[in-house]
């Protein structure tokens, strides 16, 4: 079966309280500054049709209100 | 003739229980049911309460795995037809991943789990679940959660507003977890569904700081001529 990566990520302009935490632990551990910490989720799955795939995300993997997603199909 | 409510209730819901001595409090001992999450038959029910916890686990999104059970299938095709849906907390973000509210929830902005008694503001007294409320009447109700940030993107909520789908908002200084336009709750168009974050069903009796979350629970009976 097809091996499938879904990039899950918060849409431009929603604030991402968790990129946020992470943001300003940095500076705390020693580290340079980072900016624009956001954070989502990757699902991998092995798909029978990936054809399927967008229905999947737009159904249960992403809410397309706050989430984008990325599909990517292994060839 | 009585009026009969049930609260569904799934693997991980935690406020069954108080949903269900709140309905009975308002509709009569004896008049309120579990009904569990596998099981298409809402029982002929007059109203359905979807009560507040951690809906399997909240695994993917809040309430978005519960969205999917076979209760919720007829409690959208109950809704559908006008029947009166409470959705409290999780409850709220099961109806929102289901479609049958507008809006989705995030992380409070605080990132920290909220527990405190907060001050609701009723917007729209015309509900099935504000009938037996006033406009602009404050309400005092406990709020406890962490993914409670309702949001919706600036069209939706231009066009929430126009229709008055705002049913509750926080009271000015009370910001709870940094929602949109300080909403608290919303409903549908047909103003039959309605969802909110803080939990009226644990606001039932003065001894516990609070009588005031039973005026919901008494609404959809009163609007029904019931009682």
């Amino acid at each position: 079966m097809p091996h499938a990566r879904i990039l899950i990520r918060p849409k431009a302009g929603i604030l991402d309280p968790q990129g946020v935490a992470v943001e300003q632990a940095l500076p705390q551990l020693g580290f340079q500054p980072a900016e624009n910490v956001r954070i989502g989720r990757l699902v991998e799955l092995d798909v029978a049709d990936a054809a399927e795939l967008e229905a999947i995300c737009d159904k249960l993997l992403a809410n397309p209100l706050i989430e984008d997603y990325e599909i990517q199909v292994d060839a | 003739m009585a009026f009969r409510v049930g609260v569904l209730q799934f693997p991980g819901t935690c406020d069954e229980v108080d949903a269900l001595l709140a309905a009975e409090r308002a509709v009569g001992a004896g008049n309120a049911e579990l009904l569990w999450h596998r099981d298409r038959d809402l029982r002929g029910v007059d109203a359905v309460v979807v009560p507040g916890g951690f809906s399997y686990g909240d695994y993917l999104r809040a309430g978005a795995i519960a969205a999917l059970s076979p209760a919720m299938e007829s409690v959208a095709a109950f809704a559908r037809d006008g029947g009166p849906v409470l959705g409290i907390c999780n409850g709220f973000q099961v109806l929102c991943e289901a479609g049958l509210l507008p809006g989705t929830m995030l992380t409070n902005l605080s990132r920290r789990f909220n527990f405190r008694q907060v001050t609701l503001r009723v917007e729209a007294a015309d509900t099935a679940w504000t009938a037996a409320t006033a406009a602009g009447q404050e309400l005092s109700i406990p709020a406890k959660h962490q993914t409670g940030r309702w949001y919706a993107p600036d069209d939706l909520l231009d066009e929430l507003h126009a229709n008055d789908q705002v049913v509750f908002t926080y009271a000015a200084d009370d910001r709870p977890n940094g929602s949109v336009a300080n909403v608290a709750g919303v409903c549908n168009a047909g103003r039959n569904v309605v969802g909110l974050m803080p939990h009226p069903e644990h606001a039932t009796d003065p001894l516990t700081g609070s009588a005031d979350g039973l005026l919901l629970f008494r609404s959809p009976a009163e609007v029904a001529g019931v009682r």
